[in-house]
Formats: structure tokens, sequence, C-alpha cells
């Protein structure tokens, strides 16, 4: 969670550096967000210092960077805060392969890998007793949170990727405590609040990534309630 | 052939002297229990024959060798364990952690040998009943037994347990004992232990540890050796095969 919202903020750097040399803003997302979670794997293992602490200069740094290049491109760059708050229209066919490809990569390794990741998520020190490469799996697991949290910017924005990220897994876990059903039944609700925050905010001419998150935060208020009602039935 | 033969340990953290000059060898088969104070050096000494912690000088010998990677000969249970208890995952998942091997392959799927020797291995600890179990949602001596149960599906010739019984009844206590007893007859079982009354009438051997090794050999200490190690009197001494308890004055405890 601190870490995706780390990788999204990193990724603003490289967003910035797309406009400053003026390649598609995307790609240098990628590359940072890249970077980032590698970088913080590799200097996690070699200080001792928490995730927590490396992710949140990255976070920093990624910011301080993406302003700096934004301010040496010449003009302000007119669709920036699509990046910072998501605009699902000015998605590019550039961008639909991108996040094609990306999504592939990340459902291959999480299907690939599942019973390491999970073993690996659960108990790091078992894992590594049992022999098993944890700091392969280490990179694997901050790499595709990198790769989702590019693939999210585009549609929610930056500032938004957390709740995308958070909120449907959440409710999830409240119906199941299996990671493979928690998976399946993230993506079905992301799908869900997605596209019905698409059609309020079209419908109400609001920003789209808004939308969604609003979406999202009122379907787990609501799952919560329920659930909590129909516990209490069952114990009537 | 030795299971684990260690030559002139030590191990240090940032300097700080924790274990010291230790040589201890165990043989195959054996059953030892390790026990000393708190912060006595017992959980460092596991590690550190699991590769964990690296020693300042010293080696340390699994059936001859000094490789690396020791998971294909020690399960290890760990005295606190640090995972969230939140963690979507049920029982048999956890249990069956222990089948997995150490190189990594693609689409890696448990087979039904997996499956069924896990299963085996969770009746025989009477923990199969909790196998769809969220991981949380166990007693403090189900988790244990589930934990015991996950190192043994690694089938190692030897088993490291940490204070395996900490927190458990003594009806509990006793069927790990005796679970562990029946274990031996193929496997090397070396277990961290403050449950100084009725260990005694399972082990062949008990080492005493509080930063050097005070003492190694058959289960009959006298007052002294145990006062040396715990530098307090001990509740507990034990003769032969039948375990009975000696209370004495208890001064400088707490
Ligand atoms: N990671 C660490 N860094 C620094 N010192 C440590 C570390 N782990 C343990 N120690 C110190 O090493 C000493 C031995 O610790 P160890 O955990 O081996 O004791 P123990 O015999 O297992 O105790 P207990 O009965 O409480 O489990 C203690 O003084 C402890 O403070
Ligand atoms: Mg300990």
């Amino acid at each position: 969670m601190m870490l995706s919202g780390g990788m999204a903020h990193a990724a603003f750097g490289g967003i910035g550096m797309g406009y400053f040399l003026n390649i598609e803003p995307i790609i240098g997302a990628l590359v940072f967000a890249t970077v980032s979670s590698l970088g913080v794997v590799a200097i996690k293992e070699k200080s001792k210092a928490s995730a927590d602490t490396i992710i949140g200069m990255f976070w920093t740094l990624g910011m301080a960077l993406g302003i700096i290049f934004i301010s040496l491109t010449s003009g302000y760059p007119p669709d920036i805060s699509s990046y910072l708050f998501g605009d699902i229209l000015t998605v590019s066919k550039m961008d639909l392969y991108i996040m094609g490809v990306l999504d592939c990569i990340v459902v291959f390794i999480v299907m690939g890998f599942f019973n390491y990741i999970k073993a690996y998520l659960f108990d790091k020190e078992f894992s590594d007793i049992i022999g098993i490469n944890i700091k392969l799996i280490e990179y694997m697991v901050f790499l595709f949170i990198a790769f989702s949290v590019v693939v999210l910017i585009r549609v929610i924005g930056i500032m938004l990727v957390i709740a995308l990220l958070t909120v449907p897994p959440a409710i999830s876990k409240l119906l199941t405590y299996n990671l493979r059903n928690i998976m399946g039944l993230s993506i079905i609700f992301g799908l869900l609040f997605s596209l019905l925050g698409l059609l309020l905010s079209y419908k109400l001419h609001i920003a789209s990534g808004a939308t969604i998150i609003i979406v999202s935060v009122c379907a787990y208020i609501i799952s919560l309630v329920a659930i909590k009602l129909l516990k209490r039935d069952v114990i009537v | 052939m030795n299971a684990i033969e260690i030559e002139d340990l030590n191990v240090d953290y940032n300097n700080v002297n924790v274990l010291k000059d230790i040589n201890l060898t165990i043989e195959n088969k054996e059953f030892v229990a390790i026990i000393g104070p708190n912060g006595g050096g017992k959980t460092t000494l596991l590690k550190a024959i699991l590769g964990l912690v690296k020693p300042s000088t010293g080696e340390i010998r699994i059936y001859g060798n000094r490789q690396k990677n020791k998971s294909k000969f020690i399960g290890y249970v760990l005295q606190f364990t640090k995972f969230e208890k939140a963690f979507p995952i049920d029982v048999f998942d956890v249990v069956l952690m222990g089948r997995l091997k150490s190189s990594i392959k693609i689409f890696y799927k448990y087979s039904k040998e997996d499956i069924e020797y896990a299963k085996n291995i969770m009746n025989m600890l009477d923990i199969y009943a909790f196998k769809d179990r969220q991981i949380g949602q166990l007693s403090g001596g189900q988790l244990q037994r589930v934990l015991i149960a996950r190192a043994l599906c690694m089938e190692t010739k030897i088993l490291l347990l940490d204070e395996p019984t900490a927190c458990l009844d003594e009806q509990s206590k006793v069927n790990i004992y005796e679970i562990l007893k029946e274990l031996n007859k193929d496997m090397t079982i070396l277990i961290v232990s403050h449950d100084t009354s009725f260990v005694f009438s399972y082990i062949d051997k008990i080492a005493c540890l509080n930063q050097k090794l005070f003492y190694h050999g058959e289960p009959e200490l006298n007052k002294n050796t145990m006062d040396k190690v715990y530098g307090c009197p001990v509740d507990a001494i034990a003769h032969g095969d039948i375990p009975h308890r000696v209370f004495r004055s208890h001064e400088g405890e707490l």
C-alpha cells in the first residue's frame, strides 16, 4: 500500500522526464517506477533500513524530480493534470498497447509463481529457510506492483492509484480468506467500480478518476455495513 | 556419521559476544534438548546451524558438509512466528509450504504426493480438522502444531524446534513430545525447551547453554551445573526415565 503510493509518485518523476525529453510520458513513468522498485529492494538489502523509509524517499524524490523536469520544459504541459488525477479519455493507442503488455506480464508473473509469491508474502523467514531465492521473489513482487501502478496511473491518476489498488482487495477480504479468490474478486470489483465510475462521470460530466474512487469507497462502506447486518442476522 | 558438528563457534551481534567457543556434536538420530536462561543464545545457536546468522569464527558441519544451502537437511520451527495473522491463507496451504522446493519452478503446482504427505502429517498431529481455517483463527497450541507439521513436510533428516511447547497445556506438551519421540526413530531432533520438568524422560542428551556451553551429556544434572547455567536455582531435576520435580527456593527469580 505504502509501496504503491511510492511507486506512483516516483513515476511522476518519469512523466516529467518524458515531457522534458519529448517522449511518451508513460514510458518515462514505467522507467522510473521500475528503477525505483528495484532500487527499494536493493537498498533495503544493503542498508537494513525499513522498506517504508526507503519508499518514502523515492516517493518524494520522484515528485521533486517530476516538478523540476516540468519546470524545465518550456510551457506547462497541457495534459499533465490527466496524469495527476487521471482521465481515461486522453488515453492514447500507444498507452493502450503498453498497458496491455504490462498487464500480461503481471498476470503471467502472478500465475506462474503463485505458490512462491504466496509463501514469500506470508512468511519470508520460512521461505528463506527452505532455500527459496527470496530476493528473486522480492524483486518480482516489487516489479509487478510497479507495473500495475503504471497501468493505473493513466486511468485514474497518480493521486488515486492507492485507492483502486486497496479498496477491491479490502472488500474481497471481507468475503473470503483464500488468496486466489481474493485476487479474482478484486479484479471483478475493480472492473465494476471502474465501469460504474466511468458511466457516472460521463452522465454527470465530472472527472473519471475521482468518480471511480468515490464509487469504490462508497462500495467499501456499503459492504462493511452489509456484512455487519448479515452477521447479526445469523446470530439472532 | 554425525548429524551436526559444531567446532569453536563464536557468534557476535554488533561486537557483543553471544556464543562463545561452542563445541557440540550431535549424532545421527539423537534427541537433544537445549536449555538455558532467556538471552542465553539458544535461538542464536539454532540460527547459526541453519546459516541464518554468520559465525564470527568456527565451523558448523551438517552430515560432514559445510555447504550453504542446508534446507535439504534441516527443518525448523521458529520461536516467534513473524507472519501476519490476518494473511489470507488457510491452514492446509501453510502446511503445504513445507513441500515447496528450493528451486523455483514456473507454474509449480503441489503434486498429489505432496498433498497426500501433508494430509498424513496433519492427521498425525490431529490438525486435519482445521485445514480450511484461516491461519489466524487457531489457538496457540493448534498453531504450534500447524508449524510443526509444516516443518515435518520438508522431509528433512534433522528437525530444529525452538520452544515448540511454550504456550501449550500439559496434555498438549505430552502429545508433542510423544510425537517427537516417534519421529525421532527416523530423524535427529534438536529442541529448545524450558520444560525442564519432563523433557528429560524423552531425550537422549541435554545441552545447557548460557553464552558458553556448560554441559552436554546425559540428562542427569546436578544442582551445581544448573545453578551455573541459570545463575539461580532451578526447579527441576530428573533421574533416569521417571521425571520428578525437586522444588527449591527461588530467590533470584523475577
Ligand atoms: N538480531 C540481534 N541483534 C543483536 N542482538 C541480538 C539479536 N538477536 C539476539 N540478540 C542478543 O543475543 C543474545 C542471545 O539471544 P537469543 O535469542 O539467542 O536467546 P535465547 O536463548 O533464545 O533466549 P530466549 O529463551 O528468550 O528465547 C541476547 O542477549 C539477545 O539480546
Ligand atoms: Mg530463543
